[in-house]
């Protein structure tokens, strides 16, 4: 703010004329970036496609419909196995995320290498998408409902690790003091000081990544992973766009009813 | 008897909390702690049963020199000394009965107190406790939905049921309302004369130092400023411990409570 | 007294169950058992597959030692500006594209059929995982980053324009009205009163999103959507999996570089 005095008047502006012109420049730069990543994008982009795009849209949509309800019959494995994929990956993770969180946790980790080796974990489990991992997974474990789960827990062990070390990290020493002063071990200061105060977020953290992994586990089939994604995968290939339209409208179900069931559980449990 | 001896404590930031200080307390006595924030009051109690690791000096329990002790030991220790907390310091998810009972916890191994399995002397125990300090219907609430004053109850409880030999309490008082806060340290009182337990207070409050306490210590920067008996804290004396300010007021409202209880 | 109320007292205590209705208590426990036993039995777990895996996992890890950061072609530099470059066009997009529909899907901003289009729009976006999204941009736009680059903004629209909103109707009322009640237009008013109110936040979101952005990038790839996903695909389908090593962690290094920006970035703005 500057309060500048001309001819006997005061004129107020939000910033110095310095201050305007470092903020231009900031500008500047941005937008410099901005178009020239566009530049680059559009180079490699093909512009009779895109021109054709709202016509092949069209298209494609007058082809959908109307979906072919039938197919859904043959969806209900597929939708079981995603279901699947999705609550053994988040309990696979869980198990593992909160002895990794406690690791973690400036307050709660045994040593300081240990901290680091954890943080590791977490960093790469959570760099690394759950297709990606299901593309390695598939190499190893074969095709199937099992590479998809181990994919979709190892994806989510960062996550999950994460915020709960984040909120271990924020707890009421006061509370763990009182334990202590008891003359309680480490463990049961665990067990009666900190725990009870993280255990509301553990749980939260759970649904919440368990609500993501079904969207996560709807394309793990692109890979071979199992779950719906195999059928989408099939279909568009074979350009049945009924299919097609029929498995979004099922995803877009089952995602939906995931998403009522997480906050209901949440609203019960907090 | 507890015997603090060149007691030192120096923070890393490099604040000397406490300058050396040398007290003893006979068994069964009621010390309460004054002094203005920032004086060493809560260093200087955390520094007995080592929550803070003194920098020099000794603490001595009933012949047993506190500061020596090995983790293990001090475990051990730390069960004769209940401490009562500031803002309670509850477990608040956990039930009054489990905090009451996490007492226990140096007495019991892991897996029992994991399981909450505590021996029936203890559960018994806390039943009694949580009837004396008229909670009894509570043992199965949350303590978070408890009130202030029936919080600090539960904390006396878990205090006590550890059978301790020398109560540690710092500041019970500072966030409950005054009829509270005496309804509290009257009921502190009252316990440490039927177990004939040694406590020190840390307290804010002059008034309920006066009227709770067999003995008053004030502190001031670290130092011990004054040693005596409640009826010998006279202005000059609240001066040296808390600095220059009018305390006719609180010195005459000292007689009025006196005759009032 | 006191010996007689010794008696009265009892000797046993249990913790009151979590849930108190015994008949839920039992018939969830029991559920989630049943539920357990049927996901895992219905997920064919091939046990021979799997050891014959664990050889083979062997090898395949031991395959990406040492990473090869060579780089012979040049394919993993440009495909790492690429997915740069799409996360940086699809989150400026993405965002330009999300304040107005933010700012309807607030309710406190919009009249209710505004609200009814920007919630519905910011519900489809959030239903498809950015994956699909893409596998249609690829099908209307042909390969390459351009097709990403769609995908990811409307990823985008569902993240940021929901989160926008909802720091809108969580933003005070008090300082809105008091603008409100100097008389200003309805820009003025969120000028003044509700942009100073999310705009730290927004800040740090958008930063987060571009971190978000550039991970999704390695993954469109997989589908045709251009990016270090691409050059990924490709040395998995070679059997390159130093250099699938050496891009992994290329990714690693990225998202870490970006986590630390963004928080230090979210604590100045702050």
């Amino acid at each position: 703010m500057v309060v500048q005095k001309k001819q006997d008047e005061l004129i107020w502006k939000k910033r110095t004329t310095r201050e305007q012109w470092i903020n231009w420049f900031y500008w500047l730069i941005g937008i410099s970036i901005v178009l020239f990543a566009w530049k680059i994008i559009s180079d490699k982009t093909v512009w009779f496609f895109v021109q054709d795009a709202p016509r092949q849209a069209a298209d494609i949509g007058s082809r959908m419909v109307p979906p072919k309800w039938s197919y859904s019959l043959e969806l209900i494995k597929p939708v079981w196995d995603t279901i699947n994929i999705a609550t053994l990956g988040t309990v696979i993770a869980m198990i593992i995320a909160v002895p990794v969180a406690f690791c973690a946790a400036r307050n709660t980790t045994p040593h300081s290498t240990v901290r680091i080796v954890a943080l590791f974990i977490i960093v790469a489990s959570r760099s690394v998408n759950s297709l990606i991992w299901a593309l390695m997974l598939v190499f190893i474990l074969g095709p199937g409902v099992l590479a998809g789960t181990v994919a979709i827990g190892l994806r989510s062990i960062g996550f999950c690790a994460k915020l709960i070390y984040e909120s271990i990290e924020e707890i009421d020493a006061n509370q763990v003091e009182a334990v202590k002063a008891t003359g309680a071990s480490n463990l049961q200061q665990m067990i009666y000081g900190i725990i009870p105060q993280v255990l509301p977020t553990i749980a939260g953290v759970g649904i919440y990544r368990w609500d993501i992994n079904i969207r996560e586990s709807t394309i793990l089939g692109l890979v071979g992973a199992g779950g719906i994604g195999l059928q989408l995968n099939g279909s568009i290939n074979t350009l049945a766009w009924t299919q097609v339209s029929t498995i979004l409208l099922v995803i877009l179900a089952t995602v939906f009813v995931s998403e009522w069931v997480s906050a209901k559980v949440r609203g019960a449990i907090i | 008897m507890l015997k603090l001896e060149n007691l030192t404590k120096r923070y890393n930031t490099g604040d000397l909390a406490l300058q050396g200080i040398d007290l003893s307390i006979p068994n069964g006595q009621v010390l309460a702690l004054i002094g203005p924030s920032g004086a060493g009051k809560s260093t200087l109690i955390r520094c007995i049963n080592r929550l803070v690791e003194p920098t020099n000096g000794s603490a001595i329990l009933n012949e047993v020199n506190l500061t020596k002790l090995s983790s293990r030991a001090l475990r051990k220790s730390r069960r004769k000394m209940g401490m009562i907390f500031q803002e309670y310091a509850l477990v608040e998810r956990l039930t009054v009965m489990e905090n009451v009972l996490s007492g226990r916890l140096g007495y019991v191994g892991f897996w029992k107190s994991f399981l909450r399995r505590f021996p029936k002397k203890d559960v018994n125990e806390a039943f009694r406790l949580l009837d004396r300090v008229g909670l009894l219907e509570m043992a199965d609430k949350r303590a978070d939905e408890l009130s202030g004053g029936q919080r600090q109850r539960v904390g006396i409880c878990r205090a006590l049921i550890q059978d301790p030999d020398l109560l540690l309490v710092d500041e019970p008082t500072a966030s409950l309302d005054p009829k509270t806060s005496r309804q509290i340290m009257r009921l502190i009182n009252e316990l440490c004369q039927e177990r004939g337990l040694t406590a020190i207070i840390n307290i804010h409050d002059v008034l309920l130092a006066q009227m709770f306490s067999q003995r008053i210590v004030g502190l001031a920067l670290g130092n011990i400023v004054y040693d005596g008996s409640p009826e010998g804290l006279t202005p000059e004396v609240l001066t040296k411990i808390y600095g220059e300010e009018d305390w006719s007021a609180t010195i005459e409202k000292v007689d009025d409570e006196d005759e009032e209880v | 007294m006191n010996n007689v109320s010794k008696t009265l007292y009892p000797n046993n205590w249990k913790k009151p169950p979590f849930i108190k209705r015994s008949w839920l208590r039992w018939s969830i426990i029991i559920g989630s058992i049943l539920y357990l036993i049927a996901a895992l039995s219905s997920m064919d777990i091939n046990i021979q597959r799997v050891l014959e895996g664990i050889p083979r996992g062997q090898r395949f890890i031991e395959s990406f030692f040492p990473p090869n950061f060579s780089d012979n072609r040049g394919v993993v530099w440009e495909g790492i500006l690429e997915s740069i470059w799409m996360a940086i066009i699809s989150t400026v997009a993405g965002i330009a594209l999300s304040i107005p529909i933010g700012l309807g899907a607030a309710r406190n901003l919009a009249p209710l059929w505004v609200y009814m289009t920007c919630r519905f729009i910011i519900a489809a976006s959030r239903t498809f995982p950015e994956i699909i999204l893409a596998i249609f941009a690829v099908k209307l736009f042909g390969f390459g980053p351009f097709a990403g680059f769609i995908a990811l903004s409307l990823g985008t629209i569902g993240f940021f324009a929901k989160l926008l909103a909802e720091d809108i109707e969580n933003s005070s009322p008090a300082q809105a009205e008091a603008v409100k009640a100097t008389g200003a237009n309805w820009f003025q008013w969120i000028n003044y009163a509700i942009q100073p109110q999310v705009m730290p936040r927004m800040i740090g979101l958008s930063v987060y999103r571009l971190d978000i952005n550039f991970r999704e990038s390695a993954v469109v790839g997989i589908v045709g959507g251009g990016g270090i996903g691409a050059t990924l695909n490709t040395a998995f389908s070679r059997y390159e999996f130093d250099t699938a090593a050496a891009i992994l962690l290329v990714i690693i290094g990225i998202v870490m570089v970006l986590e630390y920006a963004s928080s230090h970035l979210r604590k100045w703005v702050q």
